[in-house]
Formats: C-alpha cells, sequence, structure tokens
C-alpha cells in the first residue's frame, strides 16, 4: 500500500499500547516517516514525561506547539512535512474548554477551590473527554494531514478511548453531552480516526495487544489500522551454519574460544527468534490485523539516526500492507 | 554481604514497586513462594488487572480474598487479586454507624464513582488490604504488588490524600448554614455551584452534596485507619523492593522510585532487574575481540571478503547481543550505587515464559541465587 495514501487515509492516528513496549519512540518513528513523504504531522502527548522531545534533541514538550522536524520549504531535499508536537493536558483543556463556553471568570476559582477535582471524581472520564474534545478542535482546524496522539499507557487507554461513550450515555444533556457525542462521531468514523496498537513479538504484549484490540473494538467502535511490532530480531541467515564450518568457507581459522562464543550467541539467538516467530504467528491467527515489524535497536541511545531507521522500517512495512479493497 | 532471601526472610511485609511491565507481578510471587518454600504462611496480593499473576500461579479467577494455591513447599502459599470497589464497600460497612448509613453510602451514584475511578482509590485500597493481611490476619509474610503508578508516592500518601478528599473544603462551605456573616461566602459557593451544574449538570453535584452528607461522623475512623496503614508502611519489617528491567526508560524511573522512597523515610532492600541479555564475555586471556565495536568490525571487514557472509552473521550476531548487554549495565550503574547497600539481584532473560507453577519455582531459584542464572 501507497504509505502517503495509508498515513493520510485519516486524520487523527491514535498509537497505543502498554508500558514498556516502546509507544513513544514508535509514535515517534510514524511521524518522522510520514514527515519524510511530504505529511504535515501534528504530535500530540497526553502524558508528558519529555522522552519524545529527547529523542529529537528537543527541549521537553509544553502546551504550545513545538518543531521536531521543519517542514519543507527549509529543507533541500524538499519533502519533509514537517513534525510539530505539543501536550495536551486535562487542566490545560479544561481552562479551554471554560473559555470557549463563556466560563473564563469563574474558571480559576474552578481550579482553586478544588472544584475540578470534585467534578472530575463525580463524573469519570471528564478529563479524557477535554483532551479528546481539543484533539477534536484541532483535526477540525484543518492545520494537520495527520494528527498523531501518543495515547496513555497501559489499560488506561481502554478508558480513555471509552470515555466518550460513558459520557455521552451517562450525561444526558449540556456541553459535555455535545462534547463526548462529537469525540464519539470522532472516534467511530474510520475516514477521520483509527487506533494503532503497539505490541512486542512476547507472549504477555500479544496476550494484551489481542484482548486491547477486541474491547476496543466493541465498547468504543473505533477503526483498528494493522499492529506495529517494535523490537523484532532481523533475521541473520548465516548464523544456522556451524560458526566452524562457516570459518572454513571463509578460509578463516577462528581462535581459542571463539567457536563457542559465536556458537552460544548464535543459539541464544535462534531460540529467541523462534520465540518471537511463534508469537507473532499466534497473534495472526488470533487477531485479523495486518502487522508492521520493526527491528530492534542494539543500541542504547535513541536519536535522529535511530528513529530515521525504524521511520524506513514503518514505510517499508506500509508497502508491503495488501491495499484497500480491490486494488491488489 | 546480605542476599535476597535475607531480607525476605526478615520482613513481615514486602512491597514491590517499580513501573509497569517488569515483571513486577511475578516477582511480587515467587517472593511469596519463596517464604512458603521457608515454611512461612505467606500471602501476594496482586493489583494487575491483566491477571497475570493467576497465570503464572495456573490459577483463573482469584478473588478479593485470599486462595489457597498447592505445591511442593513446607509452608503455605496464598494470593488474592484486589478487587478495588469490594475492598472500599468492606470499608464504608466497617467505619458506618449503622447498616443504614452504609447503605446511603454504597448506593450513591457519586460513591459508585469514587470507589471505581477516583485516581489514588486503588493505591489506597491496596494499602489497606495489606493491613487488613498484615495487622488482622495471620501471616507470617504479606507481599502486595504495587499499581503500576509513575509515582511511588501514589501508593504511599493515597490513604492521607483520599482523607483529604473526603474532608473536602467546598463542602465545608456548601454545609454551612445560610446565615449571618458567613452567607456572603455561601452565596459566592452557590454561584460556582451554579456554573459548575451548567456544565456537567444538577444531578452530579446533587449526588456529590448526597455523599458527603451521608458520609458525616465517618471521616475520623478513616483519617485512623491511614495513620495506621501509613505507620505500617515504614515499620521496620516492612521492605520495599525495587523492580526493573534493564530498559533505560524503566532504569530513569526505579531511579526516580528510589529518591522518593528515601524522602519518605523508607529504604529500598533490594533491587531487582529481570530479563537481562547474556553478555557472553571473551574467555580470560583469549586473544578474542571482547567489545561490541571490534566484534562488528570484525563482522564489517568479513563482510566485504568472499564466501565470509555466514561468519559476518555470526559475528554481528555477538555484537548484537554484547552492545545490548553493555547498554543495559550502563543503564543500570547509577541506580545499583543508588540503592546500595541493598542487594541487586541481576535476572538473566529465561528461555521459558512464566505460565505454570513449574516456571515460577525455576525462576525463583534464579532470583533466589540457587541456580547459575543468577549473577
Amino acid at each position: 500500500m501507497d504509505p502517503a495514501q495509508f498515513l493520510t487515509a485519516s486524520g487523527v492516528l491514535i498509537v497505543a499500547g502498554k508500558g514498556g513496549v516502546g509507544k513513544t519512540a514508535v509514535t515517534a518513528a510514524l511521524a518522522v516517516a510520514a514527515s519524510s513523504i511530504g505529511v504535515r504531522t501534528l504530535v500530540v502527548e497526553v502524558e508528558g514525561k519529555g522522552a519524545m522531545a529527547a529523542m529529537f534533541d528537543a527541549d521537553p514538550l509544553g502546551y504550545r506547539d513545538a518543531e521536531l522536524i521543519r517542514a519543507a520549504t527549509e529543507h533541500a531535499d524538499g519533502i519533509h512535512g514537517g513534525v510539530t508536537a505539543r501536550t495536551i493536558t486535562p487542566d490545560d483543556a479544561l481552562l479551554d474548554y471554560l473559555a470557549d463556553h463563556g466560563l473564563q471568570r469563574v474558571s480559576n476559582r474552578l481550579v482553586t477551590s478544588g472544584a475540578l477535582d470534585l467534578v472530575a471524581t463525580a463524573v469519570p472520564g471528564i478529563r479524557d473527554i477535554l483532551v479528546l474534545g481539543k484533539i477534536k478542535q484541532l483535526e477540525r482546524s484543518g492545520d494537520w494531514d495527520l494528527i498523531i496522539l501518543d495515547a496513555p499507557a497501559a489499560g488506561h487507554a481502554i478508558t480513555f478511548l471509552r470515555s466518550a461513550r460513558g459520557l455521552a450515555d451517562a450525561v444526558k444533556v449540556g456541553p459535555i453531552h455535545t462534547q463526548a457525542t462529537d469525540v464519539l462521531e470522532l472516534l467511530c468514523d474510520p475516514q477521520r480516526c483509527r487506533v494503532a496498537l503497539v505490541t512486542l513479538p512476547e507472549e504477555t504484549p500479544v496476550n494484551e495487544v489481542i484482548e486491547t484490540a477486541y474491547s476496543l473494538e466493541d465498547e468504543v467502535g473505533v477503526a483498528l489500522g494493522p499492529v506495529l511490532v517494535n523490537g523484532v530480531f532481523p533475521i541473520l541467515d548465516g548464523v544456522a551454519i556451524d560458526p566452524e564450518a562457516a570459518a572454513a568457507s571463509a578460509g578463516v581459522s577462528l581462535l581459542e574460544g571463539e567457536a563457542e562464543l559465536l556458537r552460544a550467541a548464535a543459539e541464544f539467538r535462534v531460540s529467541r527468534t523462534a520465540l518471537q516467530l511463534e508469537q507473532l504467528n499466534r497473534m495472526a491467527n488470533d487477531l485479523p490485523l495486518p502487522q508492521v515489524l520493526l527491528p530492534y535497536l542494539f543500541t542504547s541511545d535513541l536519536g535522529r539516526p535511530e528513529l530515521e531507521g525504524l521511520a524506513a522500517a514503518v514505510l517499508e512495512g506500509i508497502r508491503s500492507l495488501p491495499g484497500p479493497r480491490g486494488t491488489p | 554481604m546480605i542476599d535476597l532471601s535475607r531480607v525476605v526472610g526478615q520482613s513481615h511485609v514486602v512491597v514491590c514497586c517499580g513501573s509497569g511491565g517488569v515483571g513486577k507481578t511475578t516477582t511480587a510471587a515467587l517472593i511469596a513462594m519463596e517464604g512458603a518454600r521457608e515454611g512461612r504462611k505467606a500471602v501476594v496480593v496482586t493489583i494487575d488487572p491483566a491477571r497475570r499473576l493467576a497465570d503464572a500461579l495456573g490459577l483463573e479467577g482469584l478473588t478479593n480474598e485470599p486462595s489457597k494455591i498447592e505445591g511442593d513447599w513446607s509452608g503455605e502459599l496464598w494470593a488474592l487479586m484486589l478487587d478495588t470497589k469490594a475492598t472500599f464497600d468492606g470499608l464504608v460497612r466497617r467505619y458506618s454507624q449503622d447498616p443504614e448509613q452504609a447503605e446511603r453510602i454504597l448506593t450513591n451514584t457519586f460513591y459508585k464513582n469514587i470507589s471505581g475511578s477516583l485516581s489514588g482509590t486503588q493505591e489506597y485500597m491496596a494499602t489497606e488490604k495489606l493491613y487488613e493481611l498484615a495487622v488482622e490476619g495471620d501471616y507470617d509474610l504479606v507481599v502486595v504488588d504495587t499499581p503500576p503508578t509513575r509515582n511511588a508516592l501514589d501508593f504511599l500518601e493515597a490513604p492521607k490524600r483520599l482523607s483529604h478528599f473526603l474532608d473536602h473544603r467546598l463542602y465545608r462551605v456548601l454545609m454551612l448554614p445560610t446565615r449571618g456573616i458567613v452567607k456572603a461566602v455561601n452565596v459566592a459557593a452557590q454561584t460556582l455551584v451554579r456554573s459548575l451544574a451548567k456544565v456537567v449538570g444538577a444531578d452530579v453535584i446533587s449526588d456529590a452534596i448526597a455523599f458527603f452528607g451521608a458520609f458525616e461522623g465517618m471521616e475520623q475512623g478513616f483519617k485512623e485507619r491511614a495513620e495506621r496503614v501509613d505507620e505500617l508502611l515504614v515499620a521496620d519489617d516492612t521492605a520495599f523492593v525495587l523492580v526493573a528491567s534493564p530498559k533505560s526508560d524503566t532504569v530513569i524511573e526505579a531511579g526516580y522510585f528510589a529518591d522518593k522512597l528515601k524522602e519518605h523515610g523508607i529504604t529500598v532492600r533490594g533491587l531487582i532487574v529481570n530479563r537481562m541479555q547474556p553478555s557472553f564475555p571473551s574467555p580470560e586471556g583469549a586473544a578474542v575481540a571482547s567489545t561490541p565495536e571490534a566484534t562488528r568490525l570484525r563482522a564489517a571487514t568479513l563482510n566485504n571478503s568472499i564466501n565470509s557472509s555466514a561468519l559476518a552473521d555470526h559475528y554481528t550476531c555477538l555484537a548484537d547481543a554484547r552492545a545490548l548487554a553493555r547498554g543495559e549495565e550502563s543503564h543500570l550503574t547509577g541506580l545499583t550505587e543508588r540503592v546500595a547497600p541493598a542487594p541487586v539481584v541481576r535476572v538473566s532473560l529465561q528461555p521459558f515464559e512464566v505460565t505454570d507453577l513449574g516456571a515460577l519455582s525455576g525462576l525463583g531459584d534464579v532470583v533466589f541465587g540457587r541456580n547459575a542464572g543468577a549473577r
């Protein structure tokens, strides 16, 4: 499938997955990939951790737009769509919301009196809906070809996305009801919004991604894109041959102890790779979603070069996806 | 040097903290299992909604009350899955003056929302359950898995935070009499309430007021309980064990946990680092390339020669493994210094997944040093 077509198939792409699966790195890689083919991309973080900004060697993100990759005009190769990033926290979103609804005068008192905590408790999901409402507003603004949302980690992602349906049912009238209904419309329209789940090729993460996929589809009704599988070991065909035989055919003699060392490392790699493959196959059987595989990075630093590598893998993975129905 | 078995052996309560996805639940289970193996009556409280512990123990559907796990140990092993709402309901029943008051609270919509979703409630109920088992139960060892919060203090401060919430200022203002000098305050409060009602609906506000009204008289009981829970958490025979993986982000979070615990006057008694990559060191004195860079260079050179691609793959494979192991070890340096002299257990990546008791027991051997897998 054509990456540009794929990446702009909906204006909002929500990246969700459990903690520890590399969700933020995958979000960053998607943004780099999108920008590299000319897509104007906005990345939104809801749990400001600063990890994303560090990957781009930028200051921690805030409520204002920060440019992580400059758009085409400033680039010699002229294809970059640019990556902008910002955070949206419930408190900021609430203040915006109150201002938009003519309640600016009481907004400070709502916050300082603690009434906000009370409301958030009385109406679960209100914080989430404010954040999603703000994203809907950004989507409608038309300033971006693609908005990538780095969703909250773990089980919270489901609660987060379920908040719209819950609130639309619980609060029958008034602005919150309207907001929830609008957000629900956004979430349930595959032309406007999709969720990409991130996982690792390991037993528990695979179980969790399968569970999450089904509950998102059933309880939220949001369209699911391919599963992004992070940390897949690149295949090294040569390690299937014993190191001594490999050395012989290369006309090289191994040093003392070297064959054992290479053999042990190869065995470990082969067994881990086999486990990964087993999980990928199981996931393919239990979850009818295409998979985009991202390579394991054998480095402790995650910066621009590593992101470019992951982005290349994202684009390659998308190209090998089957196209929309009716096309080969 | 103090080892982890000693830490566990000397503790009445073990609290496992760390970020999500580091094997915290499994670690909690095997610490409790170790207690049972030492002949003690041990119980593990898990909070993870993914039911991983239930999987590891080969048990489907653990409940909010301890179930006994049978196995070949001299002591006893019990396990339960924290049910936040059921625990909260129990607390309300305990401190209500009569069954009618309890009923009024339990059926209130606002209460239902609090007990299900107020941030910190899960942490609070975890400490409550811990207290119930440690003080009112007859267990020798209570191991608790903590919710995957970013902040260790969420767990430590949850009881106080909730009693503070129940003591809500806004509620005090709302309940003030509408006479004399306080009338002006009350008018301002009413304006605020009207604005709120415009946004969220009047039902929500009246539910909240009814809830606080029904709660009248119970705050003291809750507060005292919270103080006793706090005492238990800082007691000498309560050990906080940090669980981490060697990935840089989880190590950073573990360091943050360690600092916060310290601020609270709590010492980390052990650090368990799960899923370490083997480092494949070169044999002593051998001339074999020993750094990841030298190994990778060898692969690159071979890739340029004829018939050498298989051997090059072998060096790439070794270089990958070594780069990974070295990266992990460098992430850990600061953290191990920070928790010193607490024992640090590095658990190497296992060739099996922990899905049953046998596997859990095998992993226990590794963590408690009965096997070469732990370094």
